[in-house]
């Protein structure tokens, strides 16, 4: 199941569906979940007439969250060895979010085997919310 | 954010990955974990970020008889100026793994300041940029994950047009 340095061509991509109608209610998950309690993801009545933001919208690190799954899934379990991200817009409640990581590279150090990805997720418009890269352990 | 004491718990990696629709059950199901390569339930990559649970000061958390800028009666519970704040948001985050947090493990995090810097934003105004690096250590003393986080400050809310 895990990846193989053999295997693994540049170019090659994995892409899910992250996120399916983004609810209200997740963000509350999120928030709870995390700690992170600010008004602005759960609390349409602040949101709107105080900060002045048209809707609740996510946490980035619930954008950063859901992308991770899409790796994880792909490298498998407890491969990750970085994983970084720039937020590029804001999501909102009703959003449908893709993952896709791409092969950029395959490396080897100290006899350990690399992938490194570039790492994108985008909304149901095609923008992107989330951009960023990751490198996991491979098998040779 | 500094956290003296931020012990990795089963049951709150199971709510994590459920708040992030991740239905893997090495999140949930020891027994499934076991024959699994890490051996045991370990913690979704961005799980750490849950370490604000286990700072008391933390400012995205009301606390019980202090003012809070979230909507009660009114659409905010505190003057401007007064306290709260929340008009940051978060530009960047970036992980080294130098292994996977599991439950039983009991972090430490200890926080660096690091770079600040300006830009002018073409949809919110002039952007503050501040990074921070993060470093959580185990019981042992031995570092586990290296989180290397950026927030802005925006002048005004991002136009959305």
């Amino acid at each position: 199941m895990a990846l193989s340095a053999k295997t693994l061509k540049v170019g090659d991509t994995h892409q899910e569906i992250v996120v399916d109608n983004l609810t209200r209610t997740q963000l509350v998950q999120y928030a709870g979940a995390s700690g992170d309690y600010n008004p602005i993801h759960t609390d349409e009545v602040y949101t709107t007439q105080v900060a002045g933001y048209p809707s609740v919208f996510a946490h980035g690190m619930l954008s950063m969250g859901v992308t991770g799954k899409m790796l994880t899934n792909y490298v498998g379990d407890g491969r990750l060895a970085t994983f970084g991200v720039r937020f590029t817009r804001q999501v909102w409640p009703g959003d449908t979010l893709t993952s896709t990581a791409t092969v950029q590279a395959t490396r080897e150090e100290d006899g350990v085997h690399f992938v490194d990805l570039i790492v994108s997720t985008v909304n149901q418009d095609g923008t992107e919310v989330a951009s960023g890269y990751a490198s996991a352990r491979i098998d040779a | 954010m500094a956290v003296e004491r931020f012990p990795v718990e089963a049951g709150h990696i199971m709510l994590f990955a459920r708040a992030i629709g991740d239905t893997n059950q090495i999140y949930h199901d020891a027994d499934y974990a076991r024959g699994t390569e890490p051996g045991s339930v370990i913690a979704p990559p961005t799980f750490v970020q849950a370490s604000a649970q286990f700072n008391p000061d933390y400012f995205l958390r009301p606390k019980p008889g202090q003012p809070w800028f979230g909507s009660g009666k009114e659409p905010t519970g505190v003057t401007r100026g007064e306290g709260g704040g929340g008009g940051g948001l978060h530009a960047e985050q970036h992980y080294i793994y130098h292994r996977h947090p599991k439950p039983g493990d009991v972090l430490t995090a200890t926080v660096k300041p690091g770079k600040t810097w300006e830009k002018q934003g073409r949809r919110s105004g002039k952007l503050i940029f501040t990074e921070s690096i993060t470093e959580y250590r185990d019981q042992h003393g031995e570092l586990v994950v290296t989180s290397r986080g950026v927030g802005v400050t925006t002048e005004r809310p991002v136009d959305q047009s």
